[in-house]
């Protein structure tokens, strides 16, 4: 078990924490001593591994299972996180949706789908967890953009459309809960060695490595070290900003 | 304390009012200081005070002394 860990002790809830950067970032977390619960749709999904992740750092982790597009189901986690720990100091907003296409190939219905897990839930689960926050005087929300929402890229209108909006809620609600000590911050990865862009990123996006300053994917790990700091205590006076992860990539 | 007791308290916390003047003409449109800031401390008093979480309709619709007990006896708080 590491030493000094910066999270001792801090009640987190990652959602989208079943594959990709939101694993890694329960992971890191649990590393850094926090009380994990870790949300995936998918019944049963996290249960070995997020046993597994509690033992091997000494701490505990805690699957979730609901959709967060279902206002009645995202309360009821809050609640039962509020009953069980007794508040709440960290939430990531990590779960959503990617899709891939240019401007004349947009599907209305998946955009609109998409609009409700990027956007909708997100506002909905920031609402319901400032609430707790609010009474707490402390808390930090993090939100999952992404460097498309903050340049833009040909061929992802929708998802950057979505990030784009990640980006405003989250300097909003930074202005409107800072009174109350509740930090607001997003971060913006480029591209992320994921298994579902390394699936994606063979096929069509191999030329876009010369966009990236430093010539490689980020790791997931990559961007779970920048939502420990900002749920960290070493980012106390952090908030509204977007935190670019994405070495040096333009697009 | 009875629930009505405690109900009747955060009214008179966050109104800043003694308990006798409350009844059911005491609403949003009778009551100076009832604006949405006023609303929302009421709301999260009330939280606090049973231990409920409301639901954003209910948060909205909190606009009076009478229909506040309404809205509170959906979270399992009779009065």
């Amino acid at each position: 078990m590491k030493d000094n860990r910066i999270l001792e002790g801090k009640v987190c809830l990652v959602t989208g924490a079943n594959r990709g950067i939101g694993k890694a970032i329960v992971e890191r977390y649990a590393e850094e001593g926090a009380i994990v619960y870790a949300n995936a749709r998918k019944e049963a999904s996290l249960d070995e591994w997020s046993k597994a992740c509690a033992e091997k750092n000494q701490t505990t982790v805690t699957p979730l299972y609901f959709d967060i597009t279902n206002g009645a189901a995202c309360k009821e986690a809050i609640m039962k996180i509020k009953s069980d720990s007794g508040r709440i100091d960290v939430l990531v907003n990590n779960a959503g949706m990617v899709t891939y296409e240019m401007l004349p190939m947009i599907d209305f219905n998946q955009l609109r789908t998409m609009f409700e897990v990027n956007v909708i839930a997100m506002i909905q689960l920031v609402q319901l967890a400032s609430r707790i926050m609010t009474r707490q005087k402390f808390g930090s929300i993090i939100n999952m953009s992404s460097i498309v929402g903050v340049q833009g890229v040909k061929g992802q209108l929708g998802y950057a459309a979505t990030k784009g909006a990640v980006i405003s809620l989250t300097k909003s609600a930074a202005k409107e809960l800072a009174e109350h000590n509740i930090r607001v911050n997003a971060i913006a990865p480029g591209m992320v060695g994921t298994e579902r862009l390394i699936e994606v990123f063979e096929k069509s996006f191999k030329d876009k490595l010369s966009n990236i300053g430093m010539g490689r994917l980020a790791t997931p790990e990559e961007i779970a070290d920048a939502c420990v700091y900002l749920g960290s205590d070493l980012s106390t006076y952090v908030t509204g900003q977007i935190l670019g992860v994405d070495g040096s990539t333009s697009f | 304390m009875s629930i009505l007791e405690k109900y009747n308290a955060v009214f008179a916390t966050v109104f800043n009012v003694n308990q006798t003047v409350l009844s059911d003409e005491f609403n949003s449109k009778s009551v100076e200081n009832w604006d949405s800031i006023t609303q929302l401390s009421l709301v999260t008093a009330m939280e606090d005070e049973f231990d409920i979480m409301m639901d954003t309709e209910d948060i909205l619709g909190f606009n009076s002394y009478a229909v506040g007990k309404e809205i509170v006896s959906k979270y399992g708080v009779t009065i």
